[in-house]
């Protein structure tokens, strides 16, 4: 089976890549690519836990092929943080013990990031259904939900408290 | 030392950020799924459509011939395991039925069961394999019921198993493998002194752990039998010995069994089902294998927990004392014997005073995949029913459901049903609190209710190892050897810091692997906190006392004349010198020089583990028209011994509550009438997602345990327990209507509404 | 998967030529949210995919004098984003930003929705109610469709070979006129609906409707038009002897199944609840239009 040779833009640097048509962009990502940090928890779009951000909007990678990737800008989790400086979801994720397993958190960083991007100021029920689409096991939600509402804070430019001590 | 006494705590009970954090928000963490190898090969795996079937003749010869294909097995690789090998050491497992459970043995006995296995250079080569691989069944019928798998002439699953726990041993086989009874005096009298008697019928369908990450491995043969696996389990010890046993290896100090980060296992990774396969496929085609399974072969065929029948008989007096309980429990194990139904009938009774009760269950075979382990196995369906009658008979009496729970609840002194006298329990500690609790002032609207429902969970102690090592700079290694489900690491190296005396920082925790760390019993059962924090206590403190000895060294004086505080080793008294503090730094400084490298080394079986108790308060509104259940509010009180890291305690607490309501409110396994799964996949097994969920609030009561250095309890697996009743008993407060059946999903809510009020539906 | 191929044409003709002259079975891809799917568990084996999304009229949403255009393959991000529809046709946006979570949003479209030809498509009931209309292209030229015709029964649709959609049209909503979608689920989100129900009502200038649609879906094979539901709201306001009736009637409507979901009885008395909740938010909302 020939394969398609792919352009595009991940992470911020130009990438290339060959990939069969049958594989999804996760496939690419975690196979080809080495950046395993988007997991696979159902082929079905229905975790979330896949989750990337394609020219500016949160997709699940398992339901869109490599081939679509053409000329688009992906971000996957591992471009969220700036070399060393973490995203204030992900520094609150960890004030806040918003992981336990810690599988589905780069899936959820992702989905609050591009949340981040466009409400500053989501209230509780808007960040629970903006998070709908991300399955969490072990937190009950409960710490995710605080974790990227103090991060919101912080990107508002206040400083909420830190529960981390 | 001991380190009972909160105030005197600097690390433990604090919040410090996981060592293991930045790397999982970022997505560097390697989970099962994760890992390369050179020249690695994907395997893919053939699986029954049948519920019940022999499996007549298996071909392979085409998907063997199918360039790309490098091995296929099938169940002729794998080892017969004789009787006598059929336990290892005190793991719990049989043997014999986990190999049968990984690749059939002469029959399929589930829909998705394993029945041969390819692998090839890519997935999509794999996948076309097993499309060549031809086997003829001979399809049997199947029984899918609990009650159905009971009667006499049901279809048999196995034709050697008696049902054990009966006497005289019965002389035909059963799908019934046990029969377990537990008694306290004489409940046909207890019933006689009640003033009133209730008698109820609870069932719950089997739910899934549905943890995120699918069962993954990597397995490494070499011709000389090093092997790697590289997996996600719960226990790496449990992985190499299951595997090596399973897959004819029997060689345990060639495999290196490495746990990868785990996304999730809640008890359904505390066994295997692909590395033996992934061992044998390496084995033969001489490369590294990668086997992942897909969410649809999670659900088909991994263990869920039991479904079961819980039949409740309680009595009292008016004034709400308990005089007699029985319980008959009948839970499904699936395809080999092996259900937690022990458990239920424990469980459930320990959490009251009873003077006489009596609990009778039964493990039941069916044509489902083999149950497996899901948080405090057993103890929520029992406790769906005891919680639920228990709020039933309060109501009927016109007593506070809370107020109950004062009346009959256990105490210390208080001796269970299945035997044991409580002592330094904080039940009671729960009620309080609840009874105290802000939730229960908040004012209910039109259809609102409120549910209470508590729990009771044994926790675990078991064999732990750890490793303690001062590094060349004064910082320090601790290994241990329980993979990190929940946030464990960060609690280990805070009760090293604590005990050294140095910042949480300078401490780096590791899991290691089997040829890293010794032997370490699985992480589950809430002992990893109990047993491994002990170990990882001990550790450090023969470090403490190895510190001061290297200090008397550098000093020239008695080791008795060291006193060890703050991280640094200092004269004890001025009789004994005046020299400077030494930090671990100073000291490791000169470790050559004064004996060697400065580590300890510790094997316990640790002992003391101490029971943990809970009460929920859940507040629910029901759309009468479609029978939706909102919930409110939910508090979860639970007495936790001593919180390490509270935020992971609460994690667990909150953890346990969202399963638990997904559990009552929209879980259940869809099998059709030929016993195929319906629902294989996220989008009809439904857990609960964000917007489903409110705040969970939490209380962590702290009644420590003095057998543990810190006295901690268990708790990642009580606050499972209560939800289901308190979801229950609060839709009940809400609309009247008492749902006995899980999961109380809006059809069968708006049918019993319904039927409640035929006036109303007919007027519609 | 050994034969399947990918093509991303990026002009109608050249779709149309890749669709209708693959010798094996050939589909059009949007955001993939169905496909994807099918194609993972194998349920769909197709040969061929064309990816729909490079060809510029499929993506976007135009205003013009008579309604608005919407292109067949536009994500849903993008509709609920339009202000213009949303306020001429809350209740289609409502039933298109329903389905799945966030991130299905971001890929999936009216066309892929429609086609899928799930009895319980959200999405649809609300463009049937509203009178949409598909325009479809194919070897033979274009033609357009009432948006009902589309789909004859589960997983089946009337387009032949070759044929794809490429845009919606939507009238332009009449003074007083508005829409509204409800679907059951038993979650808060992520679910495929129980029940689903578009209503599409004109009032005059008492309050009093002079045209209703009453669409239901996943209540039989095909979404219904509940005809005997819309006339139960004509010429009445919504009082509680209207709403009686019109649940009755949507009841009625129903040829539901018994299945993973959902059971016959539970559709029928859901049908109607969420017959009179969405004509109550149709008539509130028509009223400030």
């Amino acid at each position: 089976m020939a394969k398609t040779h792919v352009s595009t833009i991940i992470n911020g640097e130009p990438i290339e890549f060959l990939c069969e048509p049958q594989q999804t962009l996760l496939d690419v990502l975690r196979d080809e690519l080495n950046l395993t940090g988007s997991k696979e928890g159902c082929s079905s779009g229905d975790c979330g836990a896949c989750t990337v951000i394609c020219d500016g909007s949160i997709v699940c990678s398992c339901l869109m092929l490599g081939a679509e990737a053409e000329g688009r800008k992906i971000t996957t989790v591992e471009g969220i943080a700036e070399g060393e400086k973490l995203h204030p979801v992900q520094q609150k994720f960890l004030e806040h013990a918003a992981l336990q397993c810690g599988f589905c958190t780069p899936g959820f960083i992702v989905a609050a990031k591009a949340l981040l991007d466009e409400n500053l100021n989501p209230t509780e029920e808007e960040t629970r259904y903006w998070l709908a689409g991300n399955l969490c096991r072990c937190t009950g939600y409960d710490k995710i939900v605080r974790a990227v509402l103090d991060a919101a804070a912080v990107m508002r430019g206040e400083n909420p408290p830190s529960p981390a001590a | 030392m001991s380190y009972l006494e909160k105030d005197s705590l600097k690390i433990v009970g604090t919040r410090p950020i996981r060592p293991d954090g930045v790397d999982k928000v970022t997505g560097r963490a390697n989970f099962g799924a994760d890992m390369k190898m050179p020249g690695m090969l994907w395997g893919k795996i053939k699986r029954s459509p049948h519920a019940h079937a022999r499996i007549v003749s298996i071909n392979t010869d085409k998907a063997a011939a199918l360039p790309g294909v490098k091995a296929v097995t099938t169940r002729a690789d794998f080892p017969d395991i004789p009787p006598d090998k059929r336990s290892i050491g005190a793991m719990p497992h049989n043997l014999w039925d986990l190999s049968r459970n990984c690749m059939a043995k002469g029959k399929a006995l589930y829909e998705g069961h394993a029945v041969a296995a390819v692998a090839a250079t890519s997935p999509a080569i794999a996948e076309q394999a097993l499309d060549l691989i031809e086997v003829e069944y001979e399809v049997l019928p199947h029984v899918m019921d609990v009650e159905a798998a009971m009667a006499p002439d049901a279809p048999l699953l196995h034709d050697d198993i008696f049902t054990a726990g009966v006497e005289p041993k019965p002389a035909k086989p059963s799908n019934v493998s046990k029969m377990v009874r537990f008694a306290k005096g004489d409940v046909e009298a207890g019933f006689g002194e009640a003033e009133i008697v209730i008698e109820r019928r609870y069932t719950t369908k089997p739910v899934h752990q549905a943890y995120i990450e699918p069962h993954a491995c990597v397995v490494s043969v070499a011709p000389d039998g090093q092997t790697t696996v590289w997996s996600s389990s719960q226990g790496q010890f449990m992985v190499r010995a299951y595997t090596s046993r399973i897959a004819g290896a029997e060689d345990n100090a060639s495999i290196r069994a490495i746990p990868a980060e785990i996304g999730g296992g809640f008890g359904g990774k505390t066994i295997i089902y692909l590395e033996p396969i992934a061992y044998i496929l390496s084995k033969k085609s001489g490369r590294p294998v990668k086997i992942v399974m897909s969410r649809e072969e999670v659900f088909r065929a991994t263990g869920p927990t039991s479904g079961a029948v819980v039949e409740v008989k309680m009595g009292a007096k008016k004034d709400g004392r308990i005089t007699a309980a029985k319980a008959v429990l009948k839970y499904q194990s699936g395809a080999f014997p092996g259900s937690p139904v022990q458990q239920g009938c424990i469980c459930g009774l320990a959490v009251y005073d009873l003077p006489n009760a009596e609990a009778i269950g039964y493990d039941v075979l069916s044509n489902r995949p083999k149950v497996a382990a899901y948080r405090a196995p057993g103890a929520p369906i029992g406790s769906f029913g005891i919680e639920s009658c228990i709020d039933e008979l309060a109501r009927e009496l016109g007593i506070d459901p809370l107020k109950m729970r004062e009346i009959n609840g256990a105490k210390d002194g208080t001796k269970a049903a299945h035997g044991p006298t409580w002592n330094n329990i904080g039940y009671m500690k729960t009620v309080e609190a609840a009874k105290a609790h802000p939730q229960l002032s908040v004012p209910l609207g039109p259809n609102q209710g409120r549910g209470i429902a508590s729990g009771y969970w044994h926790n675990a102690g078991g064999e732990s190892s750890a490793a303690c090592h001062v590094n060349e700079d004064g910082t320090v290694t601790v290994t241990e050897g329980h993979p990190d489900i929940g946030g464990s690491r960060a609690s280990m190296a805070m009760m090293v810091a604590e005990v050294l005396g140095i910042p949480f920082e300078r401490v780096r925790p590791v899991v290691g692997d089997t040829t890293a760390i010794g032997f370490s019993a699985s992480t589950g059962g809430s002992r990893v906190t109990f047993a491994g924090g002990m170990a990882v206590t001990q550790s450090a403190q023969k470090v403490v006392e190895e510190l001061k000895k290297r200090a008397a060294i550098i000093w020239d004086i008695s080791p008795e004349a060291v006193e060890w505080k703050d991280g640094k080793a200092f004269p004890a008294g001025a009789n004994a010198g005046s020299f400077e503090p030494l930090d671990l730094a100073a000291i490791a400084a000169k470790a050559a020089r004064t004996g060697g490298p400065i580590s300890a080394e510790v094997q316990i079986n640790a002992q003391g583990q101490a029971p943990g108790f809970t009460t929920h308060i859940c507040d629910v509104e029901v759309d009468k028209e479609t029978g939706h259940v909102k919930i409110l509010r939910y508090t979860a009180i639970q007495d936790v011994g001593r919180a390490i890291h509270p935020s992971y305690v609460e994690g667990q607490m909150q953890g346990g509550v969202a399963q638990g309501v997904g559990w009552a409110l929209s879980e259940e396994y869809i099998y059709d009438k030929d016993g195929r799964l319906e629902n294989p996949g996220f989008l009809d097994y439904r857990v609960p997602v964000a917007s489903d969920m409110p705040m969970i609030d939490t209380v962590l009561i702290e009644v420590p345990n003095p057998r543990h250095p810190f006295g901690a309890r268990g708790c990642g697996e009580v606050p499972i327990i209560p939800p289901m009743a308190a979801v229950a008993n609060a839709i009940a407060d809400a609309t009247g209507i008492r749902l006995r059946d899980l999961p109380m999903s809006p059809p069968r809510l708006r049918a019993a509404l319904d039927e409640a009020e035929p006036l109303r539906a007919a007027a519609e | 998967m050994p034969n399947l191929s990918f093509t991303a044409p990026t002009t109608v003709d050249e779709a149309i030529r890749a669709l209708a002259s693959a010798p094996g079975l050939a589909k059009p891809l949007a955001g993939g949210t169905d496909l994807l799917v099918q194609l993972r568990s194998g349920r769909m084996r197709p040969e061929l995919i064309v990816d729909t999304k490079r060809i510029p009229e499929l993506i976007g949403i135009r205003e013009e004098s008579d309604g608005f255009v919407i292109g067949a393959s536009t994500p849903g991000i993008m509709i609920y984003a339009n202000e213009a529809l949303t306020h001429a046709w809350p209740g289609i946006v409502e039933g298109m930003d329903l389905i799945g979570s966030e991130q299905i949003q971001g890929r999936a479209s009216l066309a892929g929705n429609l086609c899928n030809a799930s009895p319980a498509a959200d999405s649809v009931p609300a463009l049937i109610a509203a009178r949409a209309t598909a325009v479809i292209a194919g070897p033979n030229g274009k033609r357009e469709a009432p948006v009902e015709a589309i789909v004859t029964g589960p997983g089946q649709t009337s387009l032949q070979k070759g044929e794809f959609i490429v845009e919606f049209h939507v009238p332009k909503p009449k003074p007083h006129q508005c829409d509204a979608y409800l679907r059951f689920i038993p979650r808060t989100e992520m679910d495929i609906a129980v029940v689903g129900c578009g209503v599409n009502v004109t009032l005059d200038g008492s309050g009093t409707c002079t045209d209703a649609r009453v669409v239901l879906g996943a209540v039989a094979p095909t979404q219904v038009i509940a005809e005997e539901a819309g006339a139960a709201l004509v010429g009445h306001k919504l009082d509680n002897d209207t709403l009686a009736k019109l649940d009755a009637a949507a009841g009625r409507a129903c040829k539901p199944i018994n299945d993973k979901r959902g059971t016959i009885e539970y559709r029928v008395k859901v049908a109607g609840v969420l017959a009179r909740r969405a004509a109550a938010i149709a008539f509130e909302r028509a009223a400030k239009r």
